[in-house]
């Protein structure tokens, strides 16, 4: 976690990277036509930890620039292609976002972008509103929770 | 976060484990120190639980069990544990939850995976449990263990999910100590197994999520509640645990303990 001693701009920092490497994360995710278990790249600063070392993954880093409270990740490459992702902070919390790269190469490349990012902006919304901390539900997959309320908590925290 | 959250810090952390997703939740005034160790070591316990109990993986000891290439009285303690778990949970609950489940062809298969989530989930916690002053919380795949580490503090808020909508909540149920699991059928996911008839549960109920002082005993009681139809949820409820029923209808039922 960054050392800095503003708590306030800290949350704001954590809180975009973490998006933009959520939003990476799902961009990156296989769908349920591909069984691979694990992103074919490491994304960078992400709190998934894949490696045996077992190291707890947390903090995300964030090396994109950050003015009037927009914040670009860096650009990664998926197994789609190049994607980039810029968010929109405002009090601390995920405003919008949108992809500023995305692999256009095929249809199942646009499927994804235009389901993905809307998804994690509501859903952010509404665990906020909610005020919970944490999600009980039957949905055990992790393809599942890619696009769940858990993991936009975990966003929030990571 | 309320006022008395105000001045807390808090962490979070997220692993794939056993197939599952796993956030932990770590909130007090300093979230260092032994915290990031802690939390390490939880991961770690909860892979070498998969590398044992992993019913996906030919080489692990319950597979070998199963097969028959090892007797039980031959298997590690931990796996003698579960299974007097489960054979316990069976007792329980009237057969509603058992680790043998009938198979189509007529044999039999050991399967204590849904009791092995809720017991590994709570036992790794333990290496969170010892750290003093912080509140924290464990969710598995759904399954959520936790505790507050002062009455000062607010409790967790656990968001039971609507079972016919992911992005909704149907209720909120809050968490001092203890645990927290939902048993439905998801989306894509794996099927309740009613073990009587080996085939999946058809069910009037979506979901059934059980709250209470055990998150193993929460788990295993949510999956027999699913099982049955929810009509032992009185019965639950008077041993402690609060039960909420979530009909396909949309119906919510809720029990608890006055």
């Amino acid at each position: 976690m960054s050392a800095t001693r503003e708590p306030g701009m800290r949350r704001i920092v954590v809180a975009a990277a973490s998006t933009v490497s959520g939003l990476v994360l799902v961009l990156a995710y296989p769908t349920s036509l591909n069984r691979q278990a694990a992103p074919a790249t490491a994304l960078p600063g992400s709190g998934q930890s894949q490696s045996p070392s077992g190291s707890a993954g947390s903090g995300a880093s964030q090396s994109g620039s950050t003015s009037g409270g927009a914040v670009t990740g860096d650009a990664v490459m998926t197994q789609w292609g190049v994607v980039q992702v810029e968010v929109q902070v405002s009090g601390g919390k995920v405003a919008s976002a949108r992809a500023v790269q995305v692999p256009d190469g095929n249809p199942m490349d646009q499927r994804i972008n235009s389901i993905a990012v809307p998804m994690l902006e509501q859903e952010t919304v509404a665990a906020n509103s909610a005020q919970i901390d944490v999600v009980s539900g039957a949905t055990v997959t992790s393809e599942g929770y890619i696009s769940s309320l858990q993991s936009a908590l975990d966003q929030a925290g990571l | 976060m309320t006022a008395g959250t105000a001045v807390l810090d808090r962490r979070a952390w997220h692993e794939t484990v056993m197939g599952m997703p796993v956030s932990v939740h770590v909130r007090g005034e300093r979230v260092d120190g032994d915290v990031p160790a802690a939390v390490a070591a939880l991961y770690a316990e909860l892979r070498a639980v998969d590398a044992v109990f992993s019913t996906y993986r030919e080489d692990s000891e319950i597979s070998r069990l199963a097969r028959g290439e090892l007797r039980r009285r031959d298997c590690s303690s931990d796996v003698r544990e579960v299974l007097a778990l489960c054979g316990l949970a069976r007792r329980r609950t009237a057969g509603a939850f058992d680790a043998h489940r009938r198979l189509p062809d007529g044999g039999t298969a050991l399967d204590p995976s849904g009791l092995v989530k809720g017991w590994a989930t709570e036992r790794a916690a333990r290496h969170l449990a010892r750290l003093p002053g912080l509140d924290w919380y464990v969710c598995a795949g759904g399954d959520v263990v936790g505790h507050v580490a002062s009455d000062a503090r607010p409790a967790w808020r656990v968001g039971v999910e609507d079972p016919a909508d992911r992005d909704l909540l149907v209720a909120v149920l809050p968490l001092r100590d203890g645990g927290v699991a939902t048993s439905g059928t998801a989306a894509r996911g794996d099927h309740v197994w009613d073990p009587a008839t080996g085939r999946p549960v058809r069910s009037q109920l979506a979901s059934v999520t059980v709250a209470g002082p055990s998150l193993l005993w929460a788990d295993v009681l949510a999956t027999a509640l699913f099982v049955r139809g929810g009509e032992a949820a009185p019965a639950v409820a008077a041993d402690g645990y609060e039960v909420l029923l979530v009909e396909r209808d949309g119906t919510v039922r809720r029990a608890a303990r006055r």
